[in-house]
């Protein structure tokens, strides 16, 4: 029961296991030549190992005009695509991948509407410091709460069915290590030799992107513990927000905010630059607007901070937890979902190097 | 006013790129005309994969050493003595520090290849392949100021008493210069020239390379007096797969499984012994056997047990449960049927061991199979279409060893050429695995440079 991008994506991939001249560039290229014949489930953890780093197109002989016609980096982001669609849970949201720029937006807006009209009718039932002042903390609780959950848990199912698509086997802990350093070095946008990716420039070598993507990621994890350990803070130590400069929310938070906010500013730049014929065009909007929201988040959590005391605190916190709360919301079904399904692919893959 | 080119380079492959490159570092103004759209760009480079090297101990990615007397006595081997020793012993020595050039240029190497492992001591792979190396000194020489023209196709060399003058294109442009190197490749894209060396039978020869190697500044050089080497009638073909393209189907279209096979000709009966030797030392005989058969076209069969034995080809194999279900298919007649069944009974037990010449023979067969000779009976049975598939031709120009052209008897005073167009003087006959790109970068170079030193 092929589908015909993944029938596409298999003719390209027979080509590249006669050819093997970029079996240098990424994990893709070793993983096609172990096998001779390709299964669904082979073709579905290949496009989901794929980082999209277009050395292979750009080296690539037979590329269009040229009767072959390849172009590797495009059929195999539209065949993962099509693999996160098909994993979605509940499966009835997994159209929403096709549009999930107007969903980010859509969520966006929705949720700056609710916050504004719950921080403005409960203004006086507020009676905590710093930002609990405009929202008591337990109503943020009450609203992130199951927004963080929810839809952690669907994504947990999604990667699942991944997993036993793809024949996954058991962890260990040596195939989690070496997964884990791809993700932190991102090593499949160094193009084999540190020289980084083909990207903003047709064929030219660059870490551009690998950086701003390692900005981001970071950046991003940062926050995330800065979050965590804020959370910590509260209910074990019974230390409420505002936390001063010299704390672990702010010594974690400030320096992931200005990675979070700078990754993604250059990661637009690099993307308004980059040959759109290389990847998936179904979900270039979703993918822009998901690192616009990244940005909206980290940049107004900055300003945020930056506007303690003054009048703007209501309007930029509105803000910045409407982004935050748009991020989760739509998490299962936007590329956020990238992040899970390519570190299963690389445990996946580290199993089969064995 | 614009200031006029300084030196023109014909052809934008390796060697017209490492002509530009060395005269646009000494601050010449170059100007490359590629005939082919930038799509196409770098001849046949683009579909070459590593750089034969000569390397007195471990370098870069190369492993041990492989000194020039090796490297020559492989040469040797393969041309049968048909060399230029001078200018082969020059190209085997400059080759070992060509290779940091390269990569001071731009290209980079990694170790050889899965499935090509014999080759780790004596050839450096580029990472991403000839494309890739073309494309990265592409950006070095336009960063060098080197100004590049596509479907810039040169038909004519305007020259008054030996010296260059001009060139004309074939949309009626004259661009003057005041030298050129030629780097411009073979002639083994234009099918008529093919069937005036070949006869008629060249028409059905697949051309595994760029369509733009047409020959086209070679016979204008050629009709104005130039010197020329090589055989004429000569091109190096290999047998690939009947299903390839006509034009420009590169590494993916070859065939490995010869050696487990028995091949027959359109009238079903065999003609070679198709276990003479292991399959890198007589891929390249197969083409021009196949290339005498009727209608140029045979037939490789194997049995299930020989499937996994060789890399995948593009095309997959013609497939049936039976033998007669797999020549119906083929079209071939039932005497395919019997050469196989007389093939079965010559047969003997012994060893089969497809890594190295196992001596497992044929008793009594006519030609025989002199190793892997093991029955094809194990259904399902599988078959490949071979045709002659022509990587380069030898006919050339004439160069000295600063790769000076000549014509009429004297030394052109301004005229150089490099790579493919002049590579018969050192690769008379025969083919050896990544020394077209040893041959291009080393004459590109020294080409890039005298012509640098004649207009500086």
């Amino acid at each position: 029961m092929s589908t015909e991008t993944t029938q596409e994506a298999r003719r390209q991939i027979e080509i590249c296991n006669a050819c093997r001249y970029c079996e240098g560039y990424c994990a893709v290229f070793p993983a096609i030549t172990r096998q001779k014949a390709f299964a669904d489930a082979d073709i579905t953890q290949l496009a989901n190992l794929c980082h999209n780093c277009r050395g292979c197109y750009y080296a690539c002989q037979y590329t269009k005009p040229h009767e072959f016609a390849i172009n590797l980096p495009k059929i195999l982001a539209e065949v993962r695509t099509d693999s996160w669609k098909d994993f979605a849970w509940p499966s009835g949201f997994a159209r929403a991948y096709d549009k999930h720029g107007v969903g980010i937006a859509a969520a966006f807006v929705v949720c700056l509407i609710a916050l504004i009209f719950i921080a403005g009718s409960v203004q006086s039932a507020a009676d905590g410091e710093g930002f609990y002042a405009y929202m008591s903390h337990s109503i943020m609780v009450a609203i992130f709460a199951p927004a963080f959950v929810l839809p952690l848990l669907a994504m947990v199912i999604s990667v699942r069915r991944y997993w036993a698509h793809v024949g996954g086997k058991d962890l260990s802990l040596k195939t989690l290590r070496r997964a884990m350093l791809d993700v932190a070095k991102m090593r499949n946008l160094g193009g084999g030799q540190d020289q980084g990716c083909n990207f903003e420039d047709e064929d030219r070598f660059t870490n551009a992107r690998r950086t701003a993507h390692q900005l981001t990621m970071w950046g991003f994890l940062l926050c995330f513990v800065s979050t965590s350990s804020g959370t910590v803070l509260h209910y074990v130590f019974d230390m409420p927000a505002p936390y001063a400069l010299f704390s672990l929310p702010k010594l974690f938070g400030v320096p992931g905010g200005l990675m979070l906010s700078g990754g993604t500013l250059w990661m637009i730049w690099l993307k308004l630059r980059a040959d759109s014929d290389l990847s998936d065009a179904r979900v270039r909007g979703g993918d822009m607007a998901f690192v616009v929201l990244l940005f909206a988040i980290s940049s107004s959590g900055l300003l945020l901070y930056a506007a303690t005391g003054t009048a703007l605190v209501p309007y930029l916190l509105s803000f910045h937890l409407a982004t935050v709360l748009a991020l989760f919301l739509t998490l299962p079904y936007s590329k956020f979902v990238h992040g899970f399904y390519r570190l299963a692919a690389l445990i996946r893959n580290a199993q089969n190097t064995g | 006013m614009t200031k006029p080119f300084d030196i023109i380079v014909v052809g934008g492959g390796n060697a017209a790129l490492c002509a530009a490159i060395e005269a646009a570092e000494t601050g010449a103004r170059v100007l490359i005309l590629e005939a082919a759209p930038k799509d196409y760009r770098g001849g046949n480079s683009r579909h070459t994969r590593n750089f034969r090297c000569m390397h007195d101990g471990p370098l870069s990615v190369l492993i041990d050493s492989y000194a020039e007397d090796e490297y020559f006595d492989d040469l040797m081997r393969v041309t049968k003595g048909n060399t230029d020793e001078t200018l082969a012993r020059m190209v085997i020595h400059d080759s070992q520090e060509c290779l940091p050039w390269m990569e001071a240029h731009g290209v980079r190497f990694q170790p050889s290849l899965s499935g090509t492992l014999s080759l780790g001591r004596t050839n450096a792979f580029f990472l991403g392949g000839g494309k890739a190396l073309v494309n990265a000194y592409y950006r070095t020489a336009q960063n060098l100021g080197v100004e590049v023209r596509y479907e810039a196709e040169v038909v004519h060399v305007g020259m008054a008493e030996g010296t260059f003058t001009h060139v004309a294109l074939r949309d009626g442009k004259q661009i003057e210069g005041r030298a050129l190197v030629i780097a411009s490749g073979g002639f083994q894209a234009d099918l008529d020239w093919l069937a005036e060396a070949w006869g008629p039978a060249a028409r059905n020869f697949l051309i595994r390379g760029t369509p733009y190697n047409r020959g086209v500044v070679l016979r204008d050089m050629l009709d104005q007096g130039a010197g020329s080497v090589g055989d004429p009638t000569q091109c190096h073909a290999v047998a690939i797969d009947g299903r390839a393209p006509k034009f420009d189907g590169g590494i993916v279209t070859r065939l490995d499984c010869v050696p487990f096979s028995v091949v027959v000709n359109k009238h079903g009966q065999r003609f070679y012994d198709e276990g003479e030797d292991v399959w890198p030392k007589r891929y390249a005989i197969w083409g021009r056997l196949v290339a005498a058969q009727p209608d140029q076209v045979a037939y490789s069969i194997i049995d299930a047990r020989s499937r996994d034995l060789f890399m995948p080809s593009v095309f997959p194999p013609i497939e049936a449960d039976t033998l007669e279900g797999l020549c119906a298919k083929l079209g071939l007649p039932e005497t395919a049927l019997h050469t196989i069944e007389a093939f079965n009974a010559a047969c003997t037990d012994g060893t089969f061991s497809p890594q190295e010449l196992d001596g497992l023979a044929t008793q009594n067969l006519t030609p025989p199979k002199t190793n892997w000779a093991r029955q094809i009976a194990t259904p399902p049975f599988y078959a490949y279409e071979l045709r002659p598939g022509v990587t380069f031709t030898y006919l050339g120009l004439k160069v000295d060893d600063t790769a000076r052209v000549q014509a009429n008897g004297v030394q052109l005073s301004n005229v150089w050429a490099a790579g493919e167009i002049m590579a018969g003087s050192i690769l008379g006959e025969g083919y050896l695995a990544g020394f077209g790109m040893t041959i291009g970068t080393v004459f590109g170079r020294i080409a890039g440079k005298e012509a640098a030193a004649h207009v500086n």
